[in-house]
Order: C-alpha cells, then sequence, then structure tokens
C-alpha cells in the first residue's frame, strides 16, 4: 500500500489502552463461543474414530445404530462430493480435507473419522456410534519423521508425491524445497570454525482451550446456515460447499466467539459432518468435539528432524549456513517444510547459504498450522549452532547476532532483499535491557534467540456505518482471537475523530460482506486495521461531500478534522466546524446513508523479527526446569493497542515454554496416541511460569499506513531456542531434542557423567 | 524481458535454471510467461505461489508491476497460523 | 429413560431440571438451565473453564454428576456481578487485559473470586497455585496474575 497517507506520530487514539468493546460480554459468561448456540429441534451428533493408525476399511455396518431409537441419520463418505479429486501434493488440497473430515478407502491414523451419528440426544448418540461396526484390514504404519523416510516404510499413499520431490525418495516425501544463494562449501572452507549437528523436535498441539463446536443446519433445498468456531468463516463456507456439494452462497456462516486457535482453527474438521447429518435428518446438528478427539483428531504441528551446518570466523562473522529440514505433515501433504527452510537463516546476511525442506507423511493427524508455521523448529536448530559456536570462539551471543543481523537491503536467505525490518533494533534493546546485564545465580543458565516470521494480508473487506446520532459500526470479516475489536475500533477513531466508545466492532457472517481470508498470518490488525482505516477514510469523504454540498462550496474546499468537517483554507469560505454527528442527523435527507467500504488484496504485511533472553535453572536430580525470567523484544511496526501487543508476546512465549520443555505427542508402538488429555499432554500452568517482560519496539512497516506489523506469530519463533540455549547452559550439556523434559534431560546428564 | 529468480527445488521442472527471463510487465504475466515456457511449472504454481518484487512479498496481486530493474522471486505462498 | 427430577440453588434462584443420571453438572447447568457461561474444555478435570464453587467449594462441574446437586448450592460465574455492578475481579480483567480469547476468563474468574474469599491477601505464588488447575494457553499468566494481585489490594484498601 502507498506511503501517500501514512501517519507515524501525532496519534490520538492509536497507542492508547482503552478496555475492549468485548470486555463485559467474556467476564460474566455472556460471549457466545461454538458450543453455546442451540436452535429448535436440533440434534447431537458424535464421530466414529479409527483406534487404528492405517487400516483398510472393507465393510462399514451402520445398520444397528441406525436402527437404535433416537437416532435420525448416520453419514459415511458416500454422503459427501463425489466429485472432488486427489491430485499429488498440495494441489490436491480439497480431497485432503475431504479425505481428513471422513475417511475413505483407508484410515489412516488413530482418530481418524469414518462415521457419523445425530440422534436427539449427545448421549444417545455417543452410545450409537458404539454400534457402528466397521471391518477392518490392519496395515505397517509409521509414524516417526526419519523412519518414514526409509526404504522399507509402509506408504501412506501412493501419488501423493509432486514432481518437487527428486527421484529415489520413499513415495512418503510429497514435496520438496530446496533455496539459498552463494556457494556454501567455499563458505565453509573461510570459516575458523564449522559446527554440524542433528535436532528433533516432537509435534506438539495450538492447545487452544475451546474444542471444536458448530451447529450447523441444512436443507434439501441446499441453503444451510452453520455457526462454528473457526478462525475463517468464508474459508468454512468455501470448504463445506465443496465437500457436500452445495453452492458457496447458499451457504451462510456465522462464527462464534473463537476460544483460542492459534492456526489450528483454520480448516474444517466437524463442520461438513453437521451439515451433512442435518441434510440426511432435516433437522439441525451440533457436533462438539471432545478434548481426546481434538488431540487425536485435529491438527498438531510438524514433528521435525534436522541437521544444521555454520561457519564461523574468529571474530564472529558467518561464512556459510546450511540445513535440512525434515517435517512430518501427518498422512496428508502440506507440513510447512519450506516455512521450516525459509525462516531458518532469514535473521542472518550471509553470503553463502542453502536449505532444504522435506515435506513427509505418516500416520498422524494432518498438521494444521500453529502460530509461524515451521519457523520455530528452525530457530532451534540453527539458533542452537550458533550458540555453540559463540561458546567455542568466546563470543557474547548478542554481539555476534549484531554483527551477522539482517537488515534494509540484506539479500534474505530466501531469496529476495528485506525492507524495512527492526532486527537489529531488537538486538540492540535485549543487550540493553537490565535482564542482559544481570548476574546468574549458581546453576542457572542463559539463553538467547532471534525469530522471524513473514506474515501475511490476504483478501480483506470492511465495512463502516454511521448512525444518526454519530456513532459508528463497524463489521469486519476476521474472528476477534485475542482483542482485535479494539483495535479496530481504535484505528477506527483515530479516522473518524470520534471517541472509541462510540464505536461497535462486530465480526460479520458471510452473507454481510465479501471474501475474508481467514485470521491467520498475523494478518487481523494488518489487513482489518489497513481495510478499517481505508473504510474510516471512505466514510470522512462522503461527510466532507455533505459538508460542502451544506455549505455550497467545493468537495475539494471540504477537510476533515477531529470529528469535524471543517474549511480547507481561508479561500474555502468562514463556516464554523461541522461535527459528525451534525452531519449523520440528517444523512438520509441530504443523499441517504453513509457507509465506507473497504475491499481489497493488501500487499505488505511487512515481515517480523524478535529477539528473546531467558534464565533457566535445572535440577539435576530430577531433570525438572525452571524459567525464572524471560524478556520478550518484539518489532510491531507500531503498536495499536500495546496491552494486547504485549499479551501477544508472553502468550507467543508462553506457549513456547510448553513447547520447549513438556508437550509433545507420545505415539505407542500401536500407532496410538498415548497422551490426548491435559493430564498427560501438558501445557504451561500458571504455577509453571514467571512473569513475562515485554519490549516494543517500532519500527514501521511502509506496507500498513500507521506502520503496523503483525505481532502474533513470530513471538513463538525465538522461545524454543532461546530456552534451549538457556537449559543447556545449565546443565552443562547441548540438548538437542525437544522437549526437554525431566526424563531427558536426566538421560543427557546421565551421559554427560558416564562420558 | 524481466529475470526472475525460483526457489532451487524447481530446477528440475526448468531444464536445470534457477533464474528465467520472462516478457512480462506485471505478476500476471509473469505468471503466464513461466508456465509457458515451461509447463511443468503449472503444479507448483496452482499449489499457490507468492512473487517477492524488490522484497515486497506480494501473495495474491496479479496487477502488480515489474521492470527490467526488478528483483522478482518466486516464492512459495505462505500459509499461516 | 430414567430422568431423575433435581431441586437445586443456581446463583441464589430455586431451579429444577430432569437429568440422565450420567450428565455432569456441567451438561445440566449448560443444557437443561442454558447457563453457558461455564465452559466445557476438556470433560475430565484438567483445565478448569468448568469452575464452580458448590456449597461453598471450588470444583469442576464436569466433575460432578447433575443429580449430586440435589438440594445444593451452586454458584457460576452469572451470579458473580451484582446487578449492572461488576465484580472488581471483573473489572480488573478487562482494564490488564487478563484476557485473550476468553474462554477460560469464567472458571479463572470463579477459582478466583474463591480464593480471595478464603485469603484476601494471597501472595503471587499462592495465586499461581491457586490457579494452577486453570488452564489459559492465550495470556502467559501474568496479565491475569497482575490483575488478581492489584484486585485484593484493592479489596482489601476497600475493606
Amino acid at each position: 500500500m502507498a506511503l501517500d497517507n501514512a501517519k507515524s506520530n501525532g496519534f490520538k487514539f492509536v497507542g492508547t489502552r482503552p478496555d475492549r468493546p468485548d470486555g463485559v460480554d467474556k467476564v460474566t459468561g455472556r460471549a457466545k463461543f461454538g458450543a453455546d448456540m442451540t436452535a429448535p429441534g436440533m440434534l447431537h451428533g458424535a464421530i466414529l474414530r479409527s483406534p487404528h493408525a492405517h487400516a483398510r476399511i472393507n465393510k462399514i455396518d451402520t445398520s444397528a445404530a441406525e436402527a437404535m431409537k433416537g437416532v435420525k441419520a448416520v453419514v459415511t463418505r458416500k454422503d459427501f462430493a463425489t466429485d472432488v479429486h486427489f491430485e499429488s501434493g498440495l494441489n490436491g488440497e480439497t480431497w485432503n480435507v475431504l479425505e481428513n473430515v471422513m475417511a475413505g478407502e483407508k484410515v489412516l491414523y488413530d482418530g481418524h473419522a469414518l462415521a457419523a451419528v445425530a440422534a436427539t440426544s449427545a448421549l444417545i448418540a455417543r452410545d450409537a456410534i458404539k454400534l457402528v461396526r466397521v471391518d477392518y484390514d490392519l496395515l505397517d504404519h509409521v509414524t516417526d519423521v526419519d523412519k518414514a523416510m526409509e526404504k522399507d516404510a509402509p506408504v501412506i499413499r501412493e501419488g501423493a508425491a509432486d514432481k518437487s520431490v527428486p527421484d529415489g525418495f520413499h513415495p512418503n516425501v510429497v514435496r520438496y524445497h530446496e533455496s539459498g544463494h552463494g556457494d556454501v562449501d567455499e563458505g565453509f572452507s573461510k570459516a575458523d570454525l564449522v559446527i554440524e549437528d542433528s535436532f528433533k523436535t516432537e509435534a506438539t498441539h495450538q492447545g487452544y482451550i475451546e474444542p471444536h463446536a458448530c451447529l450447523g443446519s441444512l436443507g434439501n433445498d441446499g441453503k444451510g446456515d452453520l455457526w462454528c468456531t473457526t478462525q475463517g468463516h468464508w474459508y468454512a463456507q468455501k470448504m463445506c460447499a465443496a465437500l457436500l456439494n452445495l453452492e458457496t452462497s447458499q451457504l451462510r456462516v456465522t462464527a462464534s466467539e473463537i476460544g483460542g486457535g492459534f492456526g489450528g482453527k483454520t480448516t474444517v474438521f466437524i463442520e461438513p459432518v453437521a451439515l451433512a447429518l442435518s441434510r440426511k435428518a432435516n433437522k439441525p446438528v451440533k457436533i462438539v468435539m471432545s478434548r481426546s478427539e481434538v488431540f487425536r483428531s485435529t491438527g498438531p504441528t510438524s514433528s521435525t528432524s534436522m541437521d544444521v551446518k555454520i561457519g564461523m570466523k574468529k571474530d564472529g562473522t558467518i561464512t556459510a549456513a546450511s540445513g535440512v529440514f525434515r517435517l512430518q505433515g501427518g498422512a496428508f501433504p502440506g507440513a510447512p517444510a519450506e516455512f521450516t527452510a525459509m525462516c531458518a537463516f532469514a535473521p542472518y546476511a550471509l553470503e553463502n547459504v542453502r536449505q532444504i525442506g522435506y515435506d513427509v507423511m505418516a500416520n498422524r493427524p494432518k498438521q494444521a498450522a500453529y502460530r509461524a508455521p515451521g519457523s520455530p523448529m528452525a530457530a532451534f536448530a540453527v539458533e542452537s549452532v550458533i550458540d555453540d559456536l559463540c561458546k567455542a570462539l568466546g563470543l557474547d551471543p548478542i554481539e555476534v547476532r549484531l554483527k551477522n543481523a539482517s537488515h534494509k537491503g540484506t539479500k534474505a536467505s530466501f531469496g529476495p532483499r528485506f525492507e524495512d525490518i527492526g532486527l537489529i533494533e531488537t538486538l540492540e534493546a535485549a543487550k540493553a535491557h537490565d535482564h542482559y546485564s544481570t548476574p546468574l545465580k549458581d546453576g542457572q543458565g542463559r539463553g538467547i534467540s532471534c525469530g522471524f516470521w513473514f506474515n501475511h494480508g490476504g483478501e480483506t473487506a470492511v465495512s463502516l456505518a454511521l448512525s444518526e446520532d454519530g456513532t459508528a459500526q463497524i463489521s469486519v470479516g476476521t474472528p476477534d482471537i485475542g482483542g482485535s475489536r479494539a483495535s479496530m475500533a481504535l484505528m477506527a477513531a483515530e479516522e473518524l475523530g470520534i471517541p472509541y466508545e462510540h464505536i461497535r466492532c462486530t465480526i460479520a457472517d458471510t452473507a454481510t460482506l465479501g471474501y475474508n481470508e481467514i485470521s491467520h498470518g498475523s494478518r487481523v490488525t494488518y489487513a482489518s486495521g489497513l481495510a478499517t482505516i481505508k473504510a474510516a477514510k471512505d466514510v470522512v469523504h462522503k461527510l466532507c461531500k455533505r459538508a460542502a454540498q451544506k455549505w455550497d462550496i467545493p468537495e475539494d474546499a471540504v477537510k476533515w478534522e477531529d470529528g469535524c468537517a471543517v474549511p480547507s483554507g481561508a479561500n474555502a469560505g468562514d463556516f464554523d466546524p461541522l461535527p459528525l454527528h451534525k452531519i449523520t442527523a440528517n444523512m438520509g435527507a441530504t443523499g441517504g446513508p453513509i457507509v465506507g467500504h473497504f475491499e481489497a488484496t493488501p500487499e505488505g504485511a511487512g515481515v517480523s523479527f524478535a529477539t528473546h533472553i531467558v534464565d533457566a535453572e535445572v535440577d539435576h536430580a530430577t531433570g525438572k526446569t525452571k524459567i525464572v525470567r524471560y524478556t520478550v523484544v518484539q518489532d510491531a511496526g507500531k503498536a495499536i493497542h500495546p496491552t494486547y501487543v504485549e499479551g501477544q508476546y508472553q502468550g507467543g512465549a508462553a506457549q513456547g515454554i510448553g513447547w520447549a520443555l513438556n508437550e509433545e505427542y507420545i505415539y505407542g508402538d500401536d500407532g496410538r496416541l498415548q497422551n490426548a488429555g491435559f493430564l498427560d499432554y501438558r501445557i504451561p500452568l500458571a504455577s509453571d511460569l514467571p512473569m513475562i517482560d515485554t519490549v516494543i519496539v517500532e519500527v514501521a512497516n511502509p506496507g500498513h499506513p500507521y506502520g503496523v506489523r503483525g505481532v502474533g506469530e513470530t513471538s513463538i519463533c525465538p522461545p524454543l531456542a532461546a530456552i534451549a540455549n538457556a537449559v543447556s547452559a545449565a546443565a552443562g550439556i547441548r540438548m538437542k531434542q525437544l522437549p526437554m523434559s525431566p526424563p531427558r534431560i536426566v538421560a543427557a546428564l546421565k551421559s554427560l557423567k558416564d562420558g | 524481458m524481466v529475470k526472475v529468480y525460483l526457489w532451487s527445488g524447481l530446477r528440475s521442472l526448468t531444464d536445470g535454471k534457477e533464474a528465467v527471463d520472462i516478457e512480462a510487465s506485471n505478476i500476471r504475466e509473469v505468471l503466464d510467461g513461466l508456465q509457458n515456457a515451461y509447463p511443468e511449472l503449472k503444479a507448483p504454481i496452482a499449489a499457490g505461489v507468492s512473487v517477492a518484487v524488490d522484497g515486497k512479498i506480494i501473495s495474491s496481486d496479479l496487477t502488480t508491476s515489474v521492470s527490467e530493474e526488478s528483483e522478482i522471486y518466486l516464492m512459495q505462498k505462505l500459509r499461516g497460523g | 429413560m430414567n430422568n431423575i427430577h433435581v431441586r437445586t440453588k443456581v446463583n441464589g434462584d430455586e431451579v429444577d431440571f430432569l437429568c440422565d443420571p450420567r450428565e455432569t453438572l456441567l451438561d445440566c447447568l449448560r443444557d437443561k438451565l442454558h447457563l453457558t457461561g461455564s465452559k466445557e474444555g476438556c470433560g475430565t478435570g484438567d483445565c478448569g473453564a468448568c469452575s464452580v464453587v458448590l456449597e461453598g467449594r471450588l470444583v469442576c462441574a464436569c466433575l460432578v454428576l447433575g443429580v449430586e446437586v440435589e438440594g445444593q448450592t451452586v454458584d457460576t460465574v452469572e451470579g458473580i456481578a451484582q446487578g449492572q455492578d461488576l465484580h472488581p475481579l471483573q473489572e480488573k480483567f478487562i482494564k490488564y487485559a487478563a484476557l485473550q480469547c476468553g474462554i477460560c476468563t469464567p472458571g479463572i474468574l470463579m477459582a478466583t473470586k474463591n480464593l480471595l474469599e478464603r485469603n484476601p491477601n494471597p501472595t503471587e505464588t499462592e495465586v499461581r497455585y491457586w490457579l494452577a488447575g486453570n488452564l489459559c494457553r492465550c495470556t502467559g499468566y501474568d496479565k491475569i496474575i497482575r490483575a488478581i494481585m492489584d484486585t485484593a489490594a484493592d479489596m482489601r484498601e476497600a475493606g
């Protein structure tokens, strides 16, 4: 977007910290989340899921379930669209989603859906699915990424690989990415020290506290309504329509309040199933997942296996870097291997760099996006090696990163040159922070890491309507996951010059606005914010026009100041400022309702960097790690509502702490997930964490009128590495596998002791 | 002619070339030109690409103009969380 | 169907409902009484999103059967505000942005209110351990803890 109307200071509302507009709803229990909706005559759905990691379905006998009293419909794959076709790689994504929503010829992982029942109560539905009889032929399975690439690994789906994959790889390797520049061999030959090491991370779940839930209603006229918890209701509309052979516009989707997503609610699971059941039963059907269904059947992030090699001179200059990143993405193509590869070395200005990514299938649930998909794992591997190089060469880790830091004009490791970026500013702020100079106590270790994410724009539509009393209502299409209504209202207040409290921001349904891309890629404050600003400018233009008509002067002789139309100069005439509410009071008689719009695909999200500092303490007897201090420094471009920016920083850090220390998908030899609940899949508790300090750096993004960069995802890029560096320092041994759970730390310490 | 840099993984589809010269004045023509010159690129482009023009990553807008001076990189399309 | 008639008092009001003996208190609150403020995050007592107070005791409503509350008193998030007036904790949670998505908020408010009634002057560590049964995935707990410590101080001052 153009710089023409950029604004970098002199804000009245932007940068303040007002109460969020939906605050009262959310502290009183009034807010309606996915599972909180009901409809007259509603049925309850339940889904039968495979207990096997890999099996051929010979027969599904639903007769006993159908005969059960209270059961109104049973669906299997045959009740879904038949004209969705398999294609290789990501070209077959619609088929991939269909196959994941309801298994076809095979079940591909423990938890894969294969039949569903709608009944008059949730208990009857749950009992009825137990009556569905399935005849399986069990097949060999594989859940580990390295094993899935081995010659004798079971093949999950022939033909899933696209043409990017070089000859000679196992069919489970379905996509290949390679990029970089320079000559890494020559670069390594110039280094004083080269370190090469291998790392592994386990799959983690986004862990949103609200399970997937929806209420679908679909008639035999092909018209339907869907209420669901989602990050993107237009995507849900499009996907459900494709999977059920509907016309997209005939399905209206309303997004509920969303109880966390972090990437995991960017796709559909139960929504098409509820609609299929509803179509068959001719009644509304509600489906709510159990927590174990969420773990077994929705998308965790990828597990990884990575090799990284970096060469450094004695003065800290990195001469070359290369990495191989293998990502397991479940039983479908789509693991974000290319992003792991492209993010890996992005913080550094390198003459010689090469990165390779493999997207590998295994018998696990289809991975879903999780906050900066692929990037945190790359940082873990790369920043661990840099840390070892710094230690071996006796160099300060921040100085080394400053010395090599990417800046405006740097040719990025993934190709193009960077525009304005704030990595150096985050490193300088970290270096100057009291945390970095505070001495450690005995037994503690300190780690630092940088992190990078691209951020995203995407299709965006906003409309802003004025009311007669001079208040405003904004309709946006991006679900509010963490306080975005407040940011939208602040930006609208800034443009309109009316109080923040006079603006109501609503998440519109799919019938009300044009297509809005999912709330992902840290795009909401950037893209919906930009669209809100543009819609408000459109309104301001129309307000000025009404004033010009009233004053009988040319339109361009009126400007907008502090919520009033005023003559633009002495020549324009002498009129008292005309406040917004006086224009709207009789807008019906002066040309009709005043509504502003913006519909476009903003390009210019602006990439983002962060630097984190962590102090950790390791109990050498039990292997338990305690995070004693944590500081997040991140470039926000411009913080619209600084409190919610801090919240994103803190939340990203906390999720990173969980990923680094405890969270992991644990599969048994039988290919079944062993820890499908919050007791055994342990996300951080209040008692696990310290306060999380934040520093907001602001290097304006030229692609946004106020300089906004997305902040939601970059905050999870550095933690895995920063914590690994701190824990490794405290333990006295390099930890190369996540999570660094107590048993792994005890084993590492034992291996150190045993030599 | 504009020079379009591809990620190295596409070399197998472009006779080993990592940079391709295309007659184009905007992104639509860049993508059309690439697919005309190397039909094998149709699948990866259909799977989703962004185009970085002078460092700005364009994910959708086909009308963004490019010139001989532009630095143009084909990238895989972002899927965020 | 062998539904059982249950009479109870919820947020001060006498109510009754019919429930299957297998249904939890959470099911009954949400589906029979339409009090959907209490949330089901796990159904196994791990996340605390369904925290309610039963006869003065903080419990996970998903771990109590509906039939168990016969003749007892239940307090839920819907009863925290008095008429138009928010409880100080509710005010501070909004002020401090101690919620992002808000799904854990009802449970955390119920748990915290119960803590402050027992201990008006908790240490940060005591708050953190009291809330160890209430999962929040968005905030990292920082702003939640700050909101609670500040509310406790205010309430002590107000006597």
